[in-house]
């Protein structure tokens, strides 16, 4: 459903190119993984599916399909009907990507007000239900708080029901457990494997940790200086990695792991 | 609400340090007022009499009370030169002021809104930087100035209204109007130009944030991320500005008032202390300075409405 082609994104106030020539497909109800380290290349790569690249702070090239249409040069007007759609995103850092000024329940529910002719009072009960769904609490009350009123994991597990509430058929997810403790990570990593499930929803989940992508990702891609040094079904990276950086990765995952592997 | 009754405990707080400053400061300065009333010529007894009969001998603290309550009851002891109460000849310059600012301070906003939104929306397009240069060129010309050419062109050469000639506010309110818009306007042109100008500044640096990349991604077109999103967060800082506005028109309205000779209470002011005539200055100070704390306080609880995060800040 989703196909990469070749994307290149260098940003002007940079003389390297923050994504240098990725090419891959998401196929339908795939949740693909994406790792690699700080400023690789994930984010902007997210941002380039989304079609939310700064456009006028970089040059970008090559070619991003989503169900024939190309995202990376559509102009707003089309990419306006895809956005909150068809494309959901939860955004990294759950604080700055809020409007501190609007209540939650509003911003979770702003996709069906933009894109279907809910009234009122059903976009409020949907909201509540997807607040619910992502294990909210007092879905009632986190409806009525602002932003600064609740914690970074409350936060971005608001951002996701604000992403899932429409159900979009793809989900781009940028590190949406890290501000979690392991509970609650493993809550949501349930809730996007129920949704993938239920509605056949593609993910690509982007994240540092490899073990959360083990867990939840049946694809694998890894990134390194903008670059894509190796991609395959998850368990296979896992145990044969192909490539030096993967391989480092890899051996850089926490020794509780180490340990259940060498037993 | 708790925050709203401090506010305005710190209002009233604030304002009776105003008063005791300017109390005691004019106490000092304006030496005795019965020798300045029965003149250097005056014999010691004449001068004793009459401070006793004014209540001079009386310590410091009662006379504050009794002046400060003055504002409540009207009584602010009289006008060396003029020989009058001094509310009587202050109350009606305050009515003839207060409409004077209000007026120009609503052209503000009510120009000065639209006006930095429109100009934010089309910023980097064709008309933007004539829009800019008309700004600066607003933002350079002083009230007088244009004070001087408005008269000119509407009273001089137009004849719609007389200058020198203001009318009663109470006898004839509608004319009294018309011929403080036109001072109203020349007050307001420098400060809309600014306002724009910080209203644009503050929307395209909230354009930057990330919660407008979040509301795009869900499907919100341009208008939407500027009237949905980005407006409020952006209003803030220019509540505050148009605060500040608001206590400014008061000052540069004592120039406007010179120059479209309109009998308010800058002129009185003027003429008060070139006269020395302490009691009037004194009122006036306080007025002033109490439509300033006014204006900020309002400006504080306006805030706190639009942005909940406000309601935490301790002191403010
Ligand atoms: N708006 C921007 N302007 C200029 N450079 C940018 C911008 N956004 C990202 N970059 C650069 O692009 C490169 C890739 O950044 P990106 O945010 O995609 O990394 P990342 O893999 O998501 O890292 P992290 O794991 O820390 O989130 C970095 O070198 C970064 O400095
Ligand atoms: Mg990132």
């Amino acid at each position: 459903m989703l196909e990469i082609r070749d994307l290149h994104v260098k940003f002007h106030n940079s003389n390297r190119e923050a994504v240098g020539g990725v090419s891959y497909t998401i196929e339908d109800g795939e949740i693909q993984g994406l790792v690699g380290e700080s400023g690789s290349g994930k984010t902007v790569t997210a941002m380039s599916i989304a079609g939310l690249l700064p456009r006028k702070q970089c040059s970008y090239s090559g070619q991003i399909l989503l169900d024939g249409m190309d995202l990376l040069h559509a102009d707003r007007n089309e990419l306006r009907k895809i956005h909150g759609r068809h494309i959901g995103v939860v955004f990294q850092e759950p604080m700055s990507s809020m409007n501190p000024l609007m209540k939650v329940g509003h911003q979770v529910e702003e996709v069906l007000l933009l894109h279907t002719n809910m009234t009122a009072e059903e976009r409020r009960r949907k909201a509540i239900e997807t607040l619910d769904q992502v294990e909210l609490n007092n879905p009632e009350e986190v409806y009525e708080k602002y932003p600064h009123e609740l914690s970074g994991g409350m936060l971005q597990r608001a951002m996701i029901a604000a992403a899932i509430i429409i159900r979009p058929k793809l989900l781009l997810l940028d590190e949406p457990t890290t501000a979690l403790d392991v509970t609650i990570q493993a809550q949501i990593l349930e809730l996007l494997k129920r949704l993938n499930k239920e509605y056949d929803a593609s993910m690509l989940f982007i994240s540092h940790n490899l073990n959360v992508v083990r867990k939840l990702c049946t694809e694998v891609a890894v990134m390194q200086r903008g670059l894509l040094v190796e991609e395959g079904k998850t368990e296979q990276v896992f145990y044969n990695p192909q490539h030096e950086y993967t391989k480092r990765l890899i051996a850089a995952i926490p020794t509780r792991n180490k340990r259940k592997e060498e037993c | 609400m708790k925050y709203a009754a401090r506010r305005i405990a710190m209002l009233l707080l604030t304002m009776v340090i105003v008063s005791l400053l300017a109390f005691v400061a004019f106490d000092i300065i304006s030496g005795d007022p019965a020798t300045a009333m029965l003149g250097t010529q005056a014999t010691p007894e004449k001068i004793e009499a009459l401070r006793e009969e004014m209540g001079l001998n009386r310590p410091l603290v009662v006379r504050y009370g009794e002046w400060l309550l003055g504002f409540f009851t009207g009584n602010l002891g009289t006008s060396y030169s003029y020989k009058l109460p001094v509310w009587q000849l202050i109350a009606p310059k305050v009515g003839i002021t207060l409409c004077l600012s209000v007026i120009s301070f609503l052209l503000i906003v009510v120009i000065s809104i639209p006006l930095g939104v429109r100009s934010a929306r089309y910023a980097g397009g064709r008309l933007d930087g004539a829009g800019t240069a008309i700004n600066q060129l607003g933002m350079a010309v002083p009230p007088f100035f244009t004070g001087i050419l408005l008269t000119w062109l509407f009273s001089t050469t137009l004849h719609w209204f007389i200058h020198g000639q203001f009318p009663e506010l109470t006898k004839n309110p509608a004319g009294a109007l018309k011929y403080l818009l036109f001072a109203s306007v020349s007050i307001a042109i420098p400060r809309v130009a600014m306002t724009v100008r910080m209203l644009k500044s503050t929307i395209l640096g909230e354009m930057q944030k990330n919660y407008v990349r979040t509301a795009i991604s869900r499907g919100n077109d341009r208008k939407g991320v500027l009237y949905r999103h980005v407006l409020k967060n952006a209003l803030v800082p220019v509540v505050t500005f148009l605060a500040q506005t608001m206590a400014e028109i008061v000052a540069g309205g004592i120039v406007v008032e010179q120059v479209f000779a309109i009998p308010g209470l800058g002129r009185l002011l003027v003429a008060s202390i070139a006269n020395r005539d302490y009691p009037v200055v004194q009122a006036i100070v306080v007025i002033l300075a109490f439509w300033v704390v006014l204006a900020g306080t309002i400006a504080d609880l306006i805030n706190q409405q639009i942005d909940p995060r406000l309601q935490l800040g301790g002191d403010a």
